[in-house]
């Protein structure tokens, strides 16, 4: 337990002593867009009656940065361990698969927590948007960050160079999290690419992540836990499994 | 008593490279071992693979009886590793980087250690400096000092003072030794030859993956004749019959090949007979180094 923890704390610390550019910087990036989509688009989209379009985007953009941020602490920081060589320092202890993927999985889920948390809070200065279900919208921000902290530490054992993790992110990460319903209700798309947004795995995190604050959502977010909690265990057993064989980190 | 160090039928392939091919080696409790070979023979993935960073193709590693895949916890428990590349974690300070490695090894109250550590590798007054801030003799310190948290019986160092000031050379050694009488095991991996003749009670040298010569310090020394005679006659002319054991000659000073002592007898009652006096004669002691070169350039026979 003290190797899971003393690993935990320090992937923690890590972001911590960073946290202009990890946490500050990705609570700007969302007040800018917050800003921008809402001048531009409030007065003529409403999503659901009775939810301003601003009050609509809170929530997408709140998980929005929190996945993307949960990919980024483990990713980043297995690829600085691993490039700069000091990954040998987690390799030579005795510490399991179910320690290492514990410690890298908790802090992305932090990181992630602490950046919505921070979104959250400042987009209160444009809309009110009290959760309704809270339990809900806290489930579903763990699924989603867990299943973005497992890829980020598979994508971070994968990649050798630090470009190979950037197309990780900017060929996957990015458009999936950008075309899973965050500006938008999928119900406003074409057949073709609603259907299409239906097997996006960040659709129904988005999609459940919402409900946890309106109560409304374009599929039922029973379902969208299911989905999400599946992905999520499933994704798990494939990340300790990787980590457990050594996989590119014990040639 | 179970061996600190077990190794069998040990190969390791990398693509189209046989890096190791069938190691066999034992190395007792105590000793101070010492691991040869020039670059690419097999010395860093033969500890990479005791370290559990890489997994053998075939073949078992044990230290103090554990295998290090099957059982992995107590073999890292008993093994402590300063690796050759410095590297360092550029967030944290020497002491925090201390305090999370013995974290890693379950270790949450390890201040008094930690404080040992710190003195005996002069470190005290850098101990809240960041890792980033160091030079790369103190860096070096601290990967040694990481190695050591935990206490490991087995300590193995590779090629520890590679670019290292004398004055950490001398520092690092006595603090080895210490823990060497102290009843670690110690192996060693180095290009300093003089450093392996003087500490190490055991040598194995490896080329191409394989155990070219395994024996005492002593017998390997003992074992090497091969010697150059250095003598200075009161004429410049070398007798004709020593011209093709002659290296080089200095003036009046000529340097021979000598392949064993048997010869000297012969070279003397050669020059006597050639009329010439003796002014002055010397007669090198073996080093590790001649052994080295001899057992590397002998073709490794299949």
């Amino acid at each position: 337990m003290t190797g899971f923890l003393t690993l935990l704390y320090k992937e923690l610390l890590r972001f911590w002593k960073v946290s202009f550019q990890t946490v500050l910087a990705p609570v700007l990036t969302a007040l800018l867009y917050l800003l921008i989509f809402s001048y531009v688009l409030s007065r003529r989209v409403e999503v659901y009656p009775g939810v301003s379009y601003t009050a609509f985007l809170i929530p997408g953009l709140v998980m929005m940065s929190m996945l993307q941020n949960a990919f980024a602490n483990s990713s980043s920081s297995l690829i600085q361990s691993k490039v700069t060589g000091n990954i040998v320092f987690v390799l030579l202890p005795p510490l399991s698969a179910g320690e290492f993927f514990g410690a890298y999985l908790v802090a992305s889920i932090v990181r992630g927590f602490s950046v919505g948390l921070g979104v959250l809070l400042v987009a209160q200065f444009y809309a009110s948007t009290p959760p309704i279900h809270i339990i809900w919208a806290l489930l579903f921000g763990f699924f989603g960050c867990g299943i973005l902290g497992c890829l980020g530490i598979i994508a971070g054992i994968w990649a050798e160079k630090f470009d190979q993790l950037a197309a990780f992110q900017n060929f996957i990460v990015v458009p999936l999290s950008f075309l899973s319903g965050v500006f938008y209700s999928i119900h406003a798309l074409p057949p073709f690419w609603r259907e299409m947004s239906h097997f996006n795995p960040f659709f129904y995190m988005i999609d459940g992540f919402r409900y946890g604050f309106f109560g409304l959502s374009d599929v039922a977010p029973q379902l969208s836990l299911i989905i999400v909690a599946a992905s999520f265990a499933g994704l798990s057993a494939l990340t300790i499994g990787l980590i457990h064989r050594g996989y590119k980190l014990r040639g | 008593m179970t061996p600190a160090i077990e190794i069998t039928g040990l190969k390791k392939r990398f693509g189209s490279l046989q890096a190791l091919s069938g190691i066999d080696l034992t190395i007792e409790r105590g000793e101070f071992f010492g691991l040869l070979g020039p670059n690419g023979a097999g010395k860093s993935t033969l500890i990479n693979l005791l370290a559990g960073l890489l997994r053998p193709d075939h073949g078992f590693l044990r230290i103090l009886g554990h295998d290090v895949v099957r059982q992995y916890r107590s073999a890292r428990l008993s093994l402590g590793v300063v690796p050759q590349e410095i590297v360092y974690d550029p967030f944290f300070t020497v002491r925090e980087t201390l305090l999370i490695q013995s974290g890693y090894y379950g270790l949450r109250r390890n201040h008094h250690w930690i404080n040992t550590l710190l003195e005996r590798l002069d470190l005290t007054d850098k101990a809240d400096v960041n890792m980033r801030a160091l030079s790369g003799g103190m860096k070096r310190r601290v990967l040694v000092a990481q190695a050591l948290v935990h206490r490991p019986e087995v300590i193995v160092l590779d090629e520890p003072t590679a670019g290292v000031d004398v004055e950490l050379r001398q520092t690092l050694w006595a603090f080895i030794q210490s823990l060497n009488s102290q009843g670690h095991t110690i192996v060693l991996t180095t290009h300093y030859l003089e450093e392996a003749q003087e500490f190490c009670q055991r040598i194995a040298m490896l080329k191409q993956g394989q155990i070219v010569a395994l024996d005492t310090t002593k017998s390997l020394l003992a074992s090497f004749e091969h010697r150059e005679l250095k003598v200075t006659l009161n004429s410049f002319e070398l007798p004709d019959a020593l011209r093709p054991m002659l290296r080089q000659s200095i003036g009046a000073t000529h340097i021979l090949d000598l392949p064993s002592l048997a010869g000297l007898e012969e070279i003397l009652a050669i020059i006597r007979q050639s009329g010439a006096l003796i002014e002055d004669l010397s007669l090198s002691e073996p080093d590790l180094e001649d052994i080295f070169v001899s057992i590397m350039n002998e073709q490794v026979l299949e």
